[in-house]
């Protein structure tokens, strides 16, 4: 029934009127000083490369992202594999490491070729 | 799955196996810096490609289907393979010299067509709609890198992009089609779908959408009309080696899965994507030749003659009895020899400059290099059907099929279409016979470019020769594969 989803319903709107409520609470107290140092966007400390808002960025961003994308699937790959482990046997064991082993080349050549350097 | 069967599987894919993890291993080796990283790159490639293929002859005696039956080692699959790892090695032994002229001579090449070549592997072996799926993701995605592999060329990166965005839209079209025939049968495994096509009694409308969306996914990557626009595009941007390793591989592997899912698993719908395929099959043989006729560069000239060779060996999907499926195995491995003869012409005569693959270039070619000439002659002939090459006999195969088939006008249409065809071909062999030469000639002449001549005119030849023969292995191979299968290849 459409009544079960109340708790669902409460959480968000609680976590909407949370965040309304801190941002408000936040405007009236804070001095208000902008200048244009303090207006530009937030690259991770970095220089940015034109308006982020615009779809430029520093393209390292972009490997970083891609590197932690396979290594974040490495990861929940491994979670149900450790759960289940007990019932797929040694195969099932050796298996993890056909993967872990594909994802070290692809480790390995990535640092080989420079991609976790940053270059400014 | 016991520990047995699970061994038996390995041993059933180790040449997948042995192609991914020698690619792996060549990716680390290239990372090192090395003397004469070319000649090495080439040599281990080679031997990974030809220890694979040694062990693909080995599984022959042994048909198996392995993987919960997913993965299937039957001479079908084989014979497949067998024409795909012939493609992948003259695609390596063509690219030395040419990656050394282009300057981009990397490991990352060798490692992509190693990874290409293990994707299309799984592909014709596949015998599970998801299996088929990722082989040719793999093979797909490891051709969008390659095709755009001369990083500094702003055409080559224009080809790549076109080949990203149009592949992904046709992959997500193939894939909602069997998203669809996942749902309406229950399995996406071809013999287990074709027992339940087959109780069905009437088709209903999801099935002729489902099917639709297949057959156009398919043919995007066979390059039929309507989906061919890309072709062109792709083929004259791309490296040369890869554009013929695309033309040939790529094809090869994609009608493999065309005959084996549409007359394995969905024999019983026959008659929902028989006019569909006649249809694409015409069009795309009539817009091939008649477009390659007005083309000036011989890339894009062999990109339409190659969407009108797509054409005729969809005649014999068409044709769909045994004679017809062996007659299109063999087509294929014939375009093979001869398709990677007329590419290897084409990186002998490439030029710098803004004259480069003009077909002009080919003018007076007999005066100064009979023996090149002659070659280019026997290709171009072989290419245009003309006898005794092997490209005769590709198209007499499929025409007799047809015509077993009773498809008597159908065959009068690929008839003609082709004498259009011989037009754009017979054009350059008077451009090379009958007139002085334009310009000098600087052929980029290497051994290996030089093996790759004789091999496919040997190829181009000696099938013409004993055509029989190798149409008796074609057919040996489907004939063994009915029995390992347990649904029937043929209705």
């Amino acid at each position: 029934m459409l009544i079960d989803y109340l708790p669902i319903f409460l959480m968000v709107a609680a976590a909407t009127g949370l965040a309304y409520f801190i941002l408000a609470l936040g405007s009236l107290v804070r001095p208000s000083n902008p200048y244009s140092e303090k207006n530009r966007p937030y690259e991770c400390g970095v220089d940015h490369s034109g308006d982020a808002s615009g779809g430029l960025f520093r393209v390292q961003f972009f490997v970083v992202a891609i590197l932690f994308v396979v290594f974040d699937v490495e990861a929940m790959f491994l979670f149900p594999w450790a759960v289940v482990l007990q019932d797929i046997g040694f195969i099932g064991y050796l298996e993890m490491f056909v993967f872990i082993f594909l994802l070290l080349v692809g480790y390995v050549y990535a640092w080989a070729k420079g991609a976790l350097e940053w270059e400014a | 799955m016991d520990k047995q069967l699970i061994i038996q599987s390995i041993i059933a894919s180790s040449p997948e196996i042995i192609m991914i993890v020698g690619a792996c291993l060549l990716l680390l080796g290239s990372v090192f810096p090395m003397h004469r990283l070319g000649s090495w790159l080439t040599v281990t490639s080679l031997v990974i490609i030809l220890v694979a293929a040694f062990i693909a002859l080995l599984l022959i005696d042994s048909p198996q289907s392995v993987y919960g039956d997913s993965f299937v080692v039957d001479p079908f699959a084989l014979f497949f393979k067998a024409v795909i790892l012939l493609a992948a090695s003259l695609t390596i032994l063509m690219s030395g010299q040419y990656l050394e002229s282009e300057n981009i001579v990397e490991g990352e090449y060798y490692v992509l067509i190693l990874l290409a070549t293990a994707g299309m592997m799984i592909m014709v072996s596949g015998q599970d709609l998801l299996v088929i799926y990722m082989g040719l993701e793999l093979q797909a995605l490891s051709f969008y890198v390659l095709v755009g592999y001369r990083r500094r060329v702003l055409q080559s990166n224009e080809a790549a992009l076109k080949y990203v965005i149009l592949g992904a839209v046709s992959s997500g079209i193939f894939l909602y089609g069997l998203s669809l025939i996942y749902g309406l049968t229950g399995t996406t495994q071809l013999g287990q779908m074709a027992t339940v096509l087959s109780t069905s009694t009437t088709p209903d409308l999801m099935i002729v959408l489902a099917i639709i969306f297949m057959v156009v996914g398919l043919a995007f990557k066979v390059g039929a009309v309507p989906m061919h626009m890309w072709v062109p595009d792709v083929y004259e941007g791309a490296p040369t080696p890869i554009t013929a390793f695309l033309s040939v591989g790529s094809k090869a592997a994609a009608f493999a899965i065309l005959l084996r899912i549409f007359l394995e698993a969905m024999t019983p719908l026959a008659e929902i994507w028989t006019d569909i395929v006649i249809l694409i099959a015409v069009a795309t043989m009539a817009l091939g030749s008649f477009v390659a006729l007005v083309q000036t560069n011989i890339k894009r000239m062999l990109a339409y003659s190659s969407i009108a060779h797509a054409g005729f060996a969809l005649l014999g999907f068409i044709a769909g009895s045994e004679s017809g499926i062996a007659s299109v195995m063999l087509y294929l491995l014939i375009y093979t020899f001869m398709n990677f003869g007329l590419f290897a012409v084409v990186i002998l005569m490439q030029k710098e400059g803004a004259g480069r693959d003009q077909i002009d270039s080919y003018t007076g070619l007999a005066t100064v290099h009979p023996r090149w000439a002659l070659l280019t002659l026997i290709f171009l002939f072989s290419l245009a059907g003309i006898p005794p090459t092997a490209g005769f006999f590709a198209k007499f195969y499929i025409l007799l099929a047809l015509i077993e088939q009773g498809y008597v006008i159908l065959a009068v249409i690929a008839v003609l279409l082709s004498a259009v065809a011989a037009y754009f071909y017979i054009r350059i062999v008077m451009l090379m016979y009958m007139k002085e030469p334009l310009h000098p000639f600087s052929l980029s002449r290497s051994s290996s470019l030089n093996l790759v001549l004789v091999i496919t005119g040997i190829g181009t030849v000696g099938i013409g020769l004993a055509p029989d023969w190798f149409l008796e292995q074609a057919q040996r191979a489907l004939f063994l594969g009915q029995t390992i299968n347990s649904s029937t290849i043929i209705p």
